[in-house]
């Protein structure tokens, strides 16, 4: 009988975890990244702290310095942008209008430093076009100077 | 005649594995690298198939215990559990694995602490400690019994992993549908997806044999 008790309990308990996690405001904590308006909102706050923070490179932005590896471009969510400056070879897919989560600090002078840039990718998948290579793609970048 | 059924099985894998590789337009984005897609997302849909084979057994022995059962009949929902928990584990390993390595040359990182991988690395981790718990218990009724509430709630994390996706932020994309893929792509998934569910269901059956002619060698002692 007692444990019937524990085991109902058990149940109870996970079943209201799992309750929680699905319908509970957790949002705040586990935030996997940030965006730039939620960022920006927090002002002075956010300077010089650790975040992770996504949005889309604003297309026509990157700019792309292979001798140095430096990379800059602008981040979006759509109402506000932040200035990203890296300095890693990007993953292949970085692109113009692609989704991109970065890890860093955010300056007081509006930039915002990466040390490890992460490209998100849609859950779509297609062939390419007719004359698009995938490869070439993403060595253009690379080869860009 | 024995290994007829493996024999065709395997041929099928293999198939369906070159069909993905060879037969199918690379992805606009990815490239060739998106193909990892045809082992990949086969093996994580086919490893929660093999926890809620391990959710139904646990409950099946759970349940039987009410209707003064022959002992028999619990033993065999109890070997098919474990049977499946431990495919699941390897399937989810694989899953873990193969998207990390598809994760280095796509995303950038080989791996992140986003909600679908975290509580996919938490997945295996509870059907890890689900078997070695099995180890622990030498007498295999209590085994059984100790193991089946187990297997039943461990299993509340599948659907946590499958929702991840769409609950919380993650690195990780949402699920394709067949509107978000070409259908060239769509259809070696779905042979994937059967290659893999002929292997699961033969390696359960496989380890499901070996345990049961391994309790019946200890009984004969």
């Amino acid at each position: 009988m007692q444990k019937k008790l524990v085991l109902i309990l058990g149940i109870v308990i996970i079943a209201g975890a799992l309750g929680y996690l699905a319908f509970g405001k957790l949002e705040n904590n586990i935030v996997y990244f940030v965006t730039p308006s939620e960022l920006l909102a927090k002002g002075e706050v956010a300077f010089g702290k650790p975040v992770r923070l996504g949005g889309m490179v604003k297309k026509g932005t990157i700019e792309w310095d292979a001798q140095n590896t430096l990379l800059q471009f602008q981040m979006n969510d759509g109402t506000k942008e932040i200035a990203i400056i890296s300095h890693e070879t990007p993953p292949q897919m970085f692109q113009d209008e692609m989704g991109v989560v970065v890890e860093g600090k955010l300056s007081p002078d509006g930039i915002f430093r990466a040390d490890r840039l992460m490209v998100r990718h849609s859950n779509e998948y297609r062939p390419p076009k007719e004359g698009e290579k995938p490869a070439v793609i993403y060595k253009d970048l690379v080869d860009t100077n | 005649m024995r290994y007829i059924t493996a024999v065709v099985l395997f041929i099928f894998f293999a198939f369906a594995q070159w069909w993905g590789l060879t037969q199918t337009p690379p992805d606009a984005m990815m490239g060739e690298v998106q193909k990892i897609m045809y082992a990949h997302v086969p093996a994580a849909w086919n490893s929660f198939l093999a926890f809620f084979v391990v959710f139904i057994a646990s409950i099946a022995f759970l349940i039987r215990k009410k209707r003064r059962p022959e002992p028999a009949e619990g033993m065999f929902w109890d070997r098919l559990a474990r049977s499946a928990a431990e495919v699941g584990v390897v399937l989810t390993g694989l899953t873990l694995c193969l998207g990390s390595i598809w994760g280095r040359p796509t995303w950038g990182v080989w791996w992140t602490w986003d909600a679908r991988l975290t509580t996919t690395a938490i997945l295996f981790f509870l059907y890890v400690g689900y078997l070695s718990f099995r180890k622990f218990v030498d007498n295999p009724e209590r085994r059984a019994k100790l193991a089946a509430p187990l297997g039943v709630l461990i299993f509340l994390n599948v659907p946590i992993v499958y929702f991840s996706v769409k609950w919380w932020r993650t690195l990780h994309q949402v699920q394709s549908s067949p509107s978000t893929m070409d259908p060239a792509m769509v259809l070696a998934l779905r042979l994937n997806a059967f290659a893999f569910l002929g292997v699961l269901i033969l390696f359960i059956y496989w380890r499901y044999q070996i345990a049961k002619r391994k309790s019946e060698h200890e009984e004969a002692l």
